[in-house]
């Protein structure tokens, strides 16, 4: 089989689990959880067969590995679709695939497949455990997810979407990959549709990234209207890019930037950037696998990958290129200052991610494409290392909540945790390993080598706003890391919850552990050459193989030692600092960053409840429902019945009543009646009257017959 | 030299004054006195044309002596009807002899 | 004015002053009596007329029979012997107009007819009038049938004058 059969059968084994699981084997939780893995690992089996084929390909920009089909017809010509492979491609394909796959592993464990059902459980809820009599002990142990088999076949719809938007050559087949993952989204975020708070969190997931959609509709239907395709290689050509950046869009940008900055709000809505980030914190509703698959692996990554994608359209135009490197650093600093306040394990994650997802958008803007795609997959990596380690942690703490049944206390929240490193070792050292990589800890972290690329691009093409920004951001992110990781793991267990947790099964830790190497060594592919001491042991393989996707080579930098000191300076200061204010904090009281407009994310989730929520819901509930649908339509409506019956009373009281039955019918017979009474007296029995009358008659017939010349 | 008229116009006269008695009379048997003067009036007629139209044409006496016979027969059961009826109801007067009516 | 219209105008009045008394005389009697009179003047206008066989049966049938029947009629339906009451009844004066118009519809009628005018032919000398009549009366190709069909409604009548006026006790 080629490589481009067994490309278009990468998405299959995802949406194939789907199928049998919802139509089939939603009964049986072994039989769905292992379609499911099995469909993930078969799906990761073929990314890694084609990753390697790729490889060896010279010039794999050039050539990339491409097939497509005819599909729509439009008027005398086809409108093709089909699957791409150049080298962005390939390495996008290597993490989301050994991601997904991860993720589907540890959901087994994460959903306490083998554990009783619990006392109390039902479907749409989280579990919360069951009794099991041991000995005459009663034990609280975890219980298993009533909707397991569910949790497998939207995460396989999931995984489809994913693979359809990577494995795409052009933007539409994208974009419903694109739309998929937002309804994936919207099922997994609201997948515990029991909680008021979930079902609110998936439909503001749904509706932000949607509003984001709409405008990269636009630009994609713009795109087709100026080039007559949405074919990746056809749009990328010389004449295409020409023709686009020199014909004039509206506000002052080419065409090329006006499509770019509409895909590029598509890019803020789905990858959370600001304004449209409201909807990633909330999305930690969702179940912890699903948190580390949207926002780490697939979703979020789905957003830059897009504009990775479209990067030489959007590198012709200077203004998008700034509004671009403006939101991408302006939300790395916002969400940094957000997530230092936060106490929820998850929150921070989310917010960290938000600004992590800035920094790539941010290089993106400066044209540090490679930095960009860099970074990309080593955060995919360490965080989703980082959410499934924080899924391990609740696990744990979930285990010491039910052995005090103490119900109150919260396992997500940090000031609850403490000491954890003595009781789940293997979460603690992955966990450690992630949150290093996050901070960006030198050498042996990947995060290290793909920030200071950012940094380093930053700075060497002169963007110092963006420099300092993502600089301060840097710093805050350790040191909001190394917070959360010394409330969490280090020192004393602050309640008795923390003091019984306990370590997770193999099937959660195994890939933490496998998620934990490649935040390792990944960062290793891509030394530049220039760096002091290790520069040039190891080739730069990423830059020259993702870099080879454009049509020219990005530049290589020349070495700064600024950029490098700096980074340093953030990742190990942040680090320190962390540690040394947390490690003797045991409350939030002590906490002196609990600052109320920081905790409250600087209160957009209210002033977009203000803005947009309320005037929306007065205009459904007040406007058309109650004044337009209620009291217009069927106002109108109701005037019909009560009209018609006063028609009907009028016509049945004023003409049926006195004319028809009365002047009409009552009043012939009354006539007849009265003429017959009148007519009676004719009748009067005297003979000489009736002769009298029959003479009259007969002389006035005459006389008729006579005037009219019928007598003479 | 008596022109046809005279006597046509004679019995026409006649002919009304015995409707007017007819139609006025209250007593019953007033009323077919007037008849009787009718019946009279048209005799006269018929012998008149027999007269002066062809007297070898007896037509018109034969008539007449049918009309005799007409009125005697007439007069007969109409005064043997009054005297019947004035039996039962005693009275003559036309209009109280009103049972034929509704 | 010739002897013949002398003698018609004055039995012409005659008769209709008769008949007039009829018909507005009070006292019922004194209307028979009347009527005689109009039938005498009757039978002499049939004898002027040269129906002299007719006038002899006038007086005989119409006065000897029929008048004589209204006198006794009025004789069996008085209450008393004087007449009460007005003799003319309620509408006399419509019938007077109906009449009077009567009259005027004949004569307007008789305007416009041609012969009018015509004068008696004389009687053809040898003429036997009343042979004439027996002759027509009793011919089978002439008036048997109507004669005898005359004597059978007097039968009729006769039967039944007696039947109705029968007085059972």
């Amino acid at each position: 089989m080629t490589n481009e059969t067994l490309i278009w059968l990468i998405p299959l084994p995802p949406v194939l689990a789907f199928f049998l699981i919802v139509l089939l084997t939603n009964k049986s939780k072994a039989l769905s959880h292992t379609i499911g893995v099995g469909a993930a690992f078969l799906s990761w089996l073929g990314s890694m067969v084609v990753f390697v084929s790729a490889l060896g390909v010279e010039h794999l920009g050039e050539h990339p590995f491409e097939s497509s089909i005819n599909w729509l017809p439009t008027g005398n010509t086809w409108f093709r679709i089909g699957v791409l492979i150049d080298p962005l491609g390939a390495a996008v394909l290597f993490f989301v695939s050994i991601t997904i796959f991860m993720i589907f592993l540890y959901s087994v464990g994460y959903h306490n497949f083998g554990q009783p059902a619990g006392d109390h459980d039902r479907a749409g809820l989280p579990p919360h455990g069951a009794t099991i009599e041991d000995h005459r002990h009663k034990h609280a142990v975890p219980s298993v997810e009533p909707m397991y088999s569910r949790f497998f076949a939207f995460l396989g719809l999931f995984a489809f979407g994913m693979y359809v938007l990577v494995v795409s050559d052009n933007l539409l087949t994208m974009f419903v990959g694109w739309e998929i993952m937002g309804l994936c989204s919207y099922l997994l975020i609201g997948f515990w549709y029991g909680k008021e708070s979930a079902r609110n969190a998936a439909i503001k997931a749904f509706m932000t990234t949607r509003i984001g959609d709409v405008f990269m509709l636009l630009g994609i239907a713009f795109l087709y209207s100026a080039t007559g395709t949405l074919n990746f290689r056809e749009i990328f050509t010389e004449e295409k890019l020409h023709m686009l950046v020199t014909t004039p869009s509206a506000f002052g940008f080419s065409a090329a930037g006006m499509i770019a900055l509409l895909l590029f709000i598509g890019t803020i809505g789905k990858s959370a950037q600001f304004p449209l980030h409201v909807w990633l914190p909330d999305a930690m509703e969702g179940p912890t696998p699903v948190s580390a698959m949207i926002h780490a692996a697939t979703m979020v990554s789905a957003g830059v990958y897009a504009v990775i994608r479209m990067f030489p359209l959007l590198s012709l135009d200077p203004k998008t290129m700034s509004i671009v490197a403006f939101i991408g650093a302006f939300t790395a600093l916002f969400a940094a200052t957000i997530a230092v306040a936060q106490n929820d394990i998850k929150r921070v994650l989310a917010y960290s991610t938000i600004s992590q997802l800035g920094f790539m958008i941010a290089a993106l803007g400066v044209g540090a494409y490679v930095a960009a795609a860099f970074h990309l997959i080593t955060h995919a990596f360490f965080k989703a290392l980082l959410f499934l380690g924080s899924g391990s942690v609740i696990h744990g703490m979930e285990h010491g909540v039910l052995h005090t049944g103490n119900h109150h206390v919260d396992p997500q929240d940090m000031f609850n945790m403490g000491g954890l490193k003595n009781k789940m070792p293997i979460t603690f050292w992955t966990f450690l390993i992630g949150g290093f990589a996050l901070s960006g800890f030198p050498i042996i972290t990947a995060g290290f080598w793909s920030k200071d690329e950012i940094l380093a691009d930053a700075f060497g093409h002169g963007h110092m706003a963006v420099f300092i920004t993502l600089a301060v951001a840097a710093f805050m992110t350790a040191f909001y890391t190394m917070r959360q990781i010394t409330l969490t793991f280090l020192g004393e267990p602050r309640t008795k919850e923390a003091e019984h947790a306990q370590e997770t099964p193999w099937t959660m830790t195994a890939p933490l552990v496998v998620l934990a190497f490649f935040a390792v060594t990944y960062g290793w592919v891509g030394i530049p050459e220039h760096f002091p001491l290790l520069g040039g042991l190891v080739p730069n393989w990423f830059h020259e193989f993702v870099g080879g996707t454009l049509a020219e080579h990005p530049e290589v930098l020349e070495f700064n030692i600024i950029p490098l000191l700096t980074s340093l300076f953030v990742a190990l200061g942040g680090l320190f600092f962390g540690w040394f204010v947390y490690r003797n904090v045991n409350s939030p009281g002590e906490d002196k960053l609990q600052i109320p407009v920081l905790k409250n994310k600087w209160y957009f989730d209210e002033a977009y409840d203000f803005l947009f929520v309320k005037p929306a819901t007065w205009v459904a509930e007040i406007l058309i429902y109650k004044w337009m649908d209620k009291g217009l339509i069927d106002g109108i409506l109701h005037i019909f019945g009560p009209a018609t019956q006063g028609l009907g009373s009028v016509i049945r009281n004023y003409i049926d009543l006195p004319v028809i039955n009365r002047f009409f019918g009552d009043g012939s017979a009354d006539v007849t009646y009265w003429f017959g009474g009148k007519l009676r007296a004719v009748q009067t029995g005297r003979v000489q009257q009736y002769l009298m009358f029959a003479l009259v008659t007969f002389v006035l017939i005459g006389a008729a017959l006579f005037f009219f010349r019928l007598l003479a | 030299m008596v022109p046809l008229s005279w006597y046509l116009i004679f019995a026409a006269a006649l002919f009304s004054i015995g409707l007017f008695g007819v139609l006025s009379r209250r007593n019953a048997v007033a009323i077919l006195l007037g008849i009787e003067l009718m019946l009279n009036s048209v005799n006269i007629n018929l012998v008149a044309f027999w007269r002066y139209g062809n007297t070898a044409n007896m037509m018109g006496q034969v008539f007449a002596i049918i009309v005799f016979a007409v009125a005697a027969a007439e007069v007969a059961v109409g005064l043997a009807l009054v005297i019947s009826v004035y039996r039962r109801r005693n009275t003559v007067v036309a209009d109280e002899i009103d049972m034929m009516k509704w | 004015m010739t002897g013949e219209q002398i003698t018609f105008l004055v039995v012409a009045l005659f008769t209709l002053g008769s008949g007039f008394m009829v018909v507005t005389t009070g006292n019922l009697v004194h209307a028979a009596l009347w009527l005689v009179s109009t039938l005498f003047g009757v039978a002499v206008t049939y004898a002027v007329l040269d129906a002299a066989f007719l006038a002899v049966v006038q007086v005989v049938v119409y006065i000897g029979a029929i008048a004589i029947l209204f006198i006794f009629a009025v004789m069996l339906t008085r209450k008393d012997m004087r007449d009460q009451g007005p003799q003319m009844n309620k509408n006399w004066w419509f019938g007077a107009l109906l009449s009077v118009s009567t009259f005027g519809g004949l004569y307007f009628l008789l305007q416009g007819w041609s012969g009018l005018s015509k004068t008696a032919a004389a009687i053809p000398s040898g003429f036997d009038a009343v042979a004439e009549l027996g002759n027509a009366l009793v011919s089978p190709t002439a008036y048997v049938l109507p004669f005898e069909v005359a004597s059978v409604l007097l039968v009729a009548a006769l039967v039944g004058a007696v039947y109705v006026a029968f007085n059972r006790k």
